[in-house]
């Protein structure tokens, strides 16, 4: 039996190939509001992934929210290995995208097949090409 | 021009049209039999190849740039301002700009918990450069920072989080960025004018200037502001565009907003059903003109609470003299705010009877006006030995209320009056563990929003509620 593979397209996003374990939510993002960045895992507990650690994931979440700060805050965990390895939105504000374009992260938006937090599983395998706006998702069996 | 503008602003899905087009009725089988494709090995690697041919001459559309901009990118005015110009660029392809846009002030935030030892570090590389390849070229201030000095030990913040701190102000300096210390500046500095073109920080700066002011901005986050510091330049995409700065979505208050923290409700419950940096609200039903402060509260929490980076309120502000001129006809549903979903937002935070560890007003900074108010609130009165109270507000502000013996008065009830910090960006959580504080109470709507994330349970209040709290011990 093999897994089936999916290939979404979306915008061209920010920084370089990364494959990884999807975690999803149809939640919002924000590294100020909802993380703990000492800990690598969600601390607010109103947030769906609440407890859960973000760290190394492909992280697949709905939209941004305010707060300037995780734009110099994805450099910073990036720089002690404690980010995601990729975070992919519906559709992103320009404050991620900075932070993404800053930390070299691999970053994307506006898939053209629709909602890109049910179209991804979490624990499907996925590979991000942002240069190519090019996700492939192998789906947990 | 016009047709540029169309063709990179839907670059994406006209190539993925194109292709489909050039690859024909296989291609259409393919992707048509469920709107996700199934990556099938003849099909799919033929599109693929068609896709990327054509995202390459796409992305051959490079934005524009002039002389000065090219040689910049070129490294002709030094390493920082050519790393600034890669920066905008990558950031300005995302978001399909076509050109820069020229602008005149950049307001950048940076607290140290947010830039750790890696942000600190990238700035000092910047400013051991020499003078001419480091100052910045267009007056930059900074937002609220990490640590006010007269007060961390009292906060028990640690002398590392001090020892950081000011390594973070002196690369500022360095690079020639005023020490402003402030998300308040447009009450207290030189607020921008309508119509200019800025590069600002701190998501409560940018709604206010954009919405009560005209001015135009993006949420610039520190790297961004940085780089439009060192440039004069920013991309020309979002709200530096006409196009959209139009209405999306209507609401209609039908009650009247009072205390700060009512116009703080308002804005998140706005906010939050707007949705996305990329709606803009237009507001009607508001009968009296709102104050500095009050818009000031309302739009922090709609930028918090919905990543809003601009509204309308229809007859207030400049861009809204009547709906007409910023919402077109199609734009018809209206949402309904009423008094029972400001009760709902506040029933939330709910802990009536509860001992309140901190009392904190800040999220934004405390105007002149504020401090004048807690002041006399707090007038001969004292604290709960087991409530700290904290009003925080700019080094400007903090210099005036000193002067009409505003600080002191407030200081006397016990509380502490910090100057050129915010709660939320000053190791909040590291502090309430220090502090034993977990029960929270304000009056910033956007303070409840942020804070739950760094372990403490927040309560929201009127000014009045929370002062009467803080005397009593307990949520009132």
């Amino acid at each position: 039996m093999t897994n089936d593979v999916l290939n979404l397209r979306c915008h061209v996003g920010t920084g370089d190939i990364v494959s990884g374990e999807a975690l999803v939510t149809d939640d919002n993002f924000s590294a100020r509001y909802d993380l703990d960045r000492k800990e690598g895992v969600f601390s607010r507990p109103q947030h769906k992934l609440y407890g859960q650690s973000y760290v190394d994931k492909i992280l697949v979440v709905n939209t941004a929210k305010g707060g300037v700060a995780s734009a110099w805050m994805l450099y910073e965990m990036a720089s002690r290995n404690i980010a995601p390895k990729a975070i992919l939105f519906n559709q992103v504000n320009p404050i991620l995208t900075q932070g993404s374009a800053f930390a070299n992260m691999a970053m994307c938006d506006r898939f053209e097949d629709g909602d890109v937090t049910t179209l991804i599983k979490t624990g499907d395998t996925v590979t991000v090409d942002p240069k190519r706006g090019l996700v492939t998702v192998v789906q947990a069996v | 021009m016009g047709r540029l503008t169309t063709v990179a602003g839907e670059k994406t899905y006209f190539v993925m049209l194109l292709a489909r087009f050039w690859f024909g009725v296989e291609g259409v089988a393919n992707i048509t039999g469920n709107s996700t494709e199934k990556f099938t090995l003849h099909g799919g690697i033929v599109y693929s190849f068609v896709f990327d041919f054509l995202v390459n001459i796409m992305n051959s559309i490079s934005i524009k740039l002039n002389s000065e901009e090219q040689a910049m990118l070129d490294g002709d005015f030094g390493s920082a301002r050519q790393w600034a110009m890669q920066h905008l660029l990558e950031v300005g392809r995302f978001f399909d700009a076509t050109d820069l846009v020229p602008v005149t002030q950049a307001h950048i935030m940076a607290d140290t918990e947010s830039l750790g030892e890696a942000g600190v570090r990238f700035l000092e590389n910047f400013a051991r450069l020499s003078e001419g390849e480091r100052v910045v070229r267009i007056p930059m201030i900074t937002d609220p920072r990490g640590i006010d000095f007269k007060h961390y030990q009292a906060l028990k913040q640690t002398e590392e989080m001090a020892s950081l701190e000011q390594r973070a102000i002196d690369a500022f300096s360095a690079l020639g960025i005023l020490m402003t210390d402030t998300c308040i500046n447009y009450q207290t500095i030189t607020p921008p004018t309508r119509g200019e073109h800025l590069a600002f920080g701190d998501t409560g700066v940018v709604i206010y200037c954009n919405s009560v002011l005209g001015a135009r901005s993006n949420f610039e986050g520190g790297p961004s502001s940085l780089a439009a510091g060192l440039t004069g330049r920013a991309p020309r995409y979002g709200l530096h565009l006409e196009s959209n700065r139009r209405a999306t979505k209507r609401f209609n208050v039908a009650f009247q907003p009072s205390s700060l923290a009512d116009w703080g409700a308002l804005g998140a419950i706005i906010g939050k059903q707007a949705g996305s940096y990329w709606e803009v609200p237009a507001i009607e039903g508001i009968t009296a003109t709102p104050s500095s402060d009050q818009l000031k509260h309302m739009g922090a929490a709609m930028a918090s609470y919905g990543s809003i980076p601009l509204f309308h309120l229809v007859g207030v502000t400049p861009e809204a003299p009547d709906i007409n001129a910023v919402c077109d006809p199609s734009v018809t549903l209206s949402v309904d705010v009423q008094q029972k979903d400001i009760d709902e937002f506040f029933g939330q935070y709910g802990a009536r009877g509860e001992k309140v560890d901190v009392v904190v007003f800040s999220a934004p900074q405390l105007s002149l006006f504020e401090m004048n108010d807690v002041a006399k609130l707090l007038d001969g009165k004292k604290l709960h030995s087991d409530t700290a109270l904290l009003a925080v507000t700019s080094p400007t502000v903090y210099a005036d209320a000193k002067r009409f013996g505003i600080v002191d008065k407030i200081e006397r009830s016990g509380a502490m009056v910090l100057s050129g910090m915010c709660f939320y960006q000053s190791y909040a959580r590291e502090m309430g563990l220090a502090n034993g504080w977990r029960r929270l109470l304000t009056n910033s709507a956007k303070l409840t929003n942020i804070i739950g994330g760094y372990g403490y349970q927040p309560t929201l209040a009127s000014m009045q509620e929370c002062v009467n709290s803080a005397i009593a011990g307990e949520i009132l």
